[in-house]
């Protein structure tokens, strides 16, 4: 059964489109990813999905239930951890896990077993105020205290948004492990690198679903033949590659130039004396694998071009 | 002259009992693109204050475009740019007043304003929004607009503090087109991000632990010797082994 299910759903602030025409499904147990830069609109879903703002268009169910007219029973099923940290910052940490566990009328100990392989990395600091946390460890103690009454479905809005690459890592391995638990996650993220850990990904750009898929086969999705270009002067090298007249794509991307060709067949050697031609000796080319992405901006490019 | 737009020998700084940076030894080549990176909490934010000259050392050296951290930070202050992921536009001005604002700061006379506004403007496409409010411009034009303000005085280094957070992965490469552009120029670049991916952006990656410098190397090199294929891969086993902070 769908955990979730959006059907055609619009939302606007005045004139700002935030969600258009989005249709999705999150099935029982899985870990889904919503990806997409600040803007996407990841945030108004989730606040759809919690019963905290009505769609303009559209219709919603959280676990079989109307997000508008069920609102109330949705509620208790549901662990949700906003985007910005807010939790209580004058209260400790155990403090405000037992807040939270009273106002879904549990206690930290009833569920202890679920929180206890993240919980018990914040209890050697239990009498710390939470607003003297480092940023690794509100996110852990936010993530307790949206456990803490065992919820059917877990909503995380870019929970890894501003942590480093090893609070990031930690906390992908704390999701992995409650979704072995049988939790549905439901995790947003500006990251495209992180859509990998998810079984399906809906990649998401002002406010419109561009795909919906499984992370393997979103980056098989690209058809192109996709080469590294490298040399030293990377922004000349930029700018040459895009006079030259078969280019299709030029990005930076790290050590490598991405580049695509408009033929089907490249001929390396015409392009090397091109660059050559323009001062540029000695780039190296090789044929490369597209990441996510890659698959993003073009996807974001045809959406344009609609 | 020195090659070097950043050189520092044992540059420490201890508040009360807690040594926030520890003895780092770094050489920065003018023109370069130099990656800093490292975990929360690992002590980069105060070596960036150091370096620009907003906090004293404790210890150590530390020449920025051949000024002395410790006698000539107003100098160093004159000579360095700066921009944050807070950038530090004024949201409730226009890009046009934005400029004049930080160009007057900076010192620029009237003819050289005037000329750079336009310049910019025109440079960064924002001819449509230059009578808009900046807290109206998406995140990305933002970005583009808090970088050129931060090299309005053309600088001899650039400091960037997680410039390209948030933003799509378009956005995300023009903005680095921009920053070899800056780089090509001559303008010395030293940048902190969260992407890792972004580190192989960089001509030297330095990796920060514990107040300490744990690697230091082009990303190329530094994948040779911890033989890997990703920067962050080297970045996790390094900050894992830190005992500091409470991640």
């Amino acid at each position: 059964m769908a955990k979730v299910q959006l059907h055609n759903i619009s939302k606007s602030f005045g004139n700002v489109q935030a969600v258009r025409d989005v249709t999705l499904e999150v099935n029982s147990g899985e870990l889904y990813g919503f990806i997409g830069p600040d803007g996407a609109g990841k945030t108004t879903l989730f606040r759809i999905l919690t019963t905290l703002l009505i769609p303009d268009e559209g219709s919603c169910t959280v676990l079989g239930l109307d997000v508008v007219k069920d609102y109330k029973k949705i509620r208790p099923k549901l662990g949700y951890m906003p985007g910005r940290f807010s939790l209580y910052q004058d209260l400790t940490v155990e403090e405000n896990m037992q807040f939270f566990a009273s106002v879904f009328n549990t206690t930290i100990e009833e569920n202890y077993d679920l929180v206890k392989p993240i919980y018990s990395q914040l209890e050697p600091f239990k009498n710390r105020f939470a607003g003297n946390l480092s940023g690794g460890m509100k996110q852990k103690l936010a993530l307790s205290c949206a456990l803490i009454h065992k919820p059917e479905l877990l909503l995380l809005d870019e929970p890894t948004t501003g942590v480093d690459a090893v609070s990031r890592k930690e906390f992908w391995e704390m999701l992995a492990m409650l979704k072995n638990e049988g939790i549905t996650i439901v995790v947003s993220t500006p990251y495209m690198d992180e859509a990998e850990k998810c079984d399906r990904v809906a990649l998401i750009d002002k406010g419109k679903i561009l795909r919906v898929d499984t992370p393997e086969n979103i980056i098989s999705s690209f058809e192109k033949t996709l080469y590294g270009i490298k040399h030293p002067s990377k922004y000349t090298l930029i700018m040459a590659l895009r006079e030259y007249p078969y280019a299709d794509s030029v990005q930076p991307f790290g050590e490598f130039v991405h580049y695509t060709d408009q033929r089907h067949e490249f001929p390396v050697q015409d392009l090397l004396e091109f660059l050559t031609s323009k001062n540029l000796t000695d780039a190296e080319i090789r044929p490369i694998f597209a990441n996510i992405e890659d698959v993003f901006m073009e996807l974001m490019e045809a959406q344009t071009n609609e | 002259m020195s090659n070097y737009a950043i050189e520092t020998d044992k540059l420490t700084k201890i508040f009360g009992e807690f040594t926030a940076v520890d003895e780092i030894t770094i050489n920065v080549k003018k023109g370069e693109i130099f990656g800093f990176l490292g975990a929360n909490g690992a002590g980069k934010t105060t070596a960036m204050k150091m370096l620009t000259g907003l906090l004293t050392p404790t210890s150590g050296k530390a020449l920025v475009s051949g000024y002395d951290v410790y006698t000539h930070s107003e100098s160093i202050k004159k000579n360095i740019g700066y921009m944050s992921q807070k950038f530090s536009l004024y949201d409730d001005l226009t890009p046009e007043e934005n400029i004049r604002f930080y160009g007057g700061i900076y010192g620029l006379d009237g003819q050289q304003l005037s000329k750079k506004r336009k310049e910019l403007i025109q440079s960064l496409e924002l001819e449509e929004v230059r009578k808009k409010l900046v807290g109206s411009l998406p995140l990305g034009w933002k970005q583009k607009l808090a970088f050129a303000i931060s090299i309005i005085h053309d600088p001899s280094i650039v400091f960037l503090d997680e410039p390209t957070g948030g933003v799509d992965p378009t956005t995300r490469r023009q903005f680095w087109e921009r920053i070899y552009q800056v780089a090509e120029k001559g303008v010395t670049v030293f940048v902190t991000t969260h992407y890792m991916d972004e580190a192989e952006y960089c001509d030297t990656v330095s990796i920060m632990v514990d107040g300490k410098i744990e690697a230091m190397d082009s990303p190329k090199n530094l994948k040779e010797t911890f033989k890997t294929d990703s920067i962050e891969d080297i970045f996790i086993r390094l900050a894992r082994a830190a005992k500091r902070g409470d991640r």
